[in-house]
């Protein structure tokens, strides 16, 4: 999965982190919620692992 | 009738496919559906294209080739009305090591248990698909997922420019129990390019760990000319060491089964609606998904172009969007609650009634997908 960058998004319902914003490599995104079993999710993960990339917190 | 006569007749029913229902564990093996749409393109990066099927062309070095992977009507295959087609824009002769082209089906635990895998009864099973294009060598390997460091067998296979049905019997293996869960366990992967990483060694006819130099030996390369095409249809895996009849199944049988993995809503008509829903202040709104079926996890939320869709408020203008969003803490399988914000909306107030709705284009859609 060619990552570009990911970013906490804060639910208005729950006041905290409710998805994550994933950016392609392409600049399209998708909002991936914080579930194990879901491959987006597992990508971030593994990418965020990577020195240099972090997810960044939610505005 | 004679003892022998009956079992002649009984052998007849089977190899006609006339009993024994529910053979094909493969979902969407006509290549039917394509709710994300019919052609794709593909540069960097892995993707779904028609329903259940990923294409993957990161093998750890980009590759300079690219295809274009479409749904192809066919009249040359009787039985058959699709195929997925592949079709060589780029060409890439200069291979890196580590460049790889997969086309990939990948299966839930809880749906490959009949294999009995890591079990002393481990099942054969056969893999049997059409194909045709330019004449190539490729691999299919069947790759175990959740054994630690995962476990792999494989076999090359011929495609030349007429359609042949390809069968493929592999053992049962008798090392490493499929987790019975709706995550990902088990995946059948066609290479039809790759580098040195993927085919320096010896190709790994038995099972065993997954060494990454014995999964593709042997294979051309679908980069190696922009004449090049590829045309698969037909997939089938099932319990057996014989290859049965394809298992048809009705177009919307199969659209149910991918709807467990991509539930897409895409506008039929400008200003097509997507759903209802309630202003929670004068600048956002929540709208509710249900999904019909569940889907197999929570899924990701992907919409299309954010200018093309708008929120109709109660004097019925259709007002833009700042942004779309899921909530993890409120969502699950059954259903989500999508998020909309900073709506540029002059008259709504919390507690309105308000539609989500493509705006002047028939381009809009929004979609769920729970892929594996």
């Amino acid at each position: 999965m060619d990552i570009k960058s990911a970013k906490y998004k804060t639910s208005k319902i729950t006041n905290e982190n409710g998805s994550i914003e994933l950016t392609f490599g392409d600049d399209t995104t998708c909002q991936v919620p914080l579930t194990v079993g879901n491959r987006h999710y597992q990508a971030i993960l593994e990418w965020a692992k990577i020195d240099g990339n972090a997810i960044e917190a939610a505005d | 009738m004679t003892k022998a006569a009956e079992l002649a007749k009984m052998g007849e029913v089977l190899t006609n496919g006339q009993i024994g229902g529910r053979r094909n564990i493969v979902i969407n093996g006509a290549m039917q559906v394509a709710q994300r749409g019919t052609s794709f393109d593909y540069v960097t990066t892995d993707a779904y294209s028609l329903d259940r099927f990923n294409i993957d062309v990161t093998g750890g070095d980009n590759s300079a080739g690219r295809l274009t992977a479409s749904q192809a009507a066919i009249t040359d295959l009787p039985g058959f009305a699709n195929a997925l087609k592949f079709d060589c824009t780029t060409a890439d002769t200069s291979i890196a090591a580590g460049e790889a082209l997969i086309l990939s089906q990948r299966f839930e635990g809880q749906d490959v248990q009949q294999l009995k895998k890591g079990t002393s009864s481990a099942e054969k099973f056969t893999v049997s698909f059409y194909v045709k294009g330019t004449a190539k060598t490729y691999a299919l390997e069947v790759l175990d997922i959740d054994t630690t460091n995962n476990r792999s067998i494989a076999q090359t296979f011929g495609v030349t420019t007429s359609w042949n049905r390809v069968v493929l019997t592999f053992d049962g293996d008798t090392t490493g129990v499929l987790d019975d869960d709706a995550n990902r366990s088990l995946d059948l992967n066609f290479f039809l390019h790759a580098g040195a990483t993927y085919t320096g060694g010896t190709l790994d006819t038995a099972w065993g760990a997954m060494t990454n130099a014995n999964r593709a030996v042997g294979i051309g390369s679908f980069y190696s000319s922009t004449d090049n095409e590829f045309f698969i249809t037909g997939l089938q895996m099932e319990v057996g060491s014989q290859a049965t009849p394809f298992e048809h199944r009705s177009f919307g049988e199969e659209l149910q089964l991918c709807r467990r993995y991509l539930q897409y809503f895409d506008a039929h008509s400008n200003y097509d609606r997507f759903a209802i829903g309630t202003a929670t202040t004068t600048d956002d709104c929540n709208f509710l998904f249900k999904f019909n079926p569940y889907m197999r996890d929570v899924p990701t939320l992907v919409h299309g172009t954010l200018s093309e869709i708008v929120v109709l408020d109660n004097d019925n203008s259709a007002e833009a969007i700042g942004s779309l969003s899921i909530d993890t803490n409120t969502d699950g399988p059954q259903g989500c609650n999508v998020e909309a914000s900073d709506i540029t909306s002059d008259v709504m107030t919390a507690g309105d009634a308000t539609q989500m709705s493509a705006a002047n284009t028939a381009n809009a859609f929004i979609s769920f997908d729970s892929e594996l």
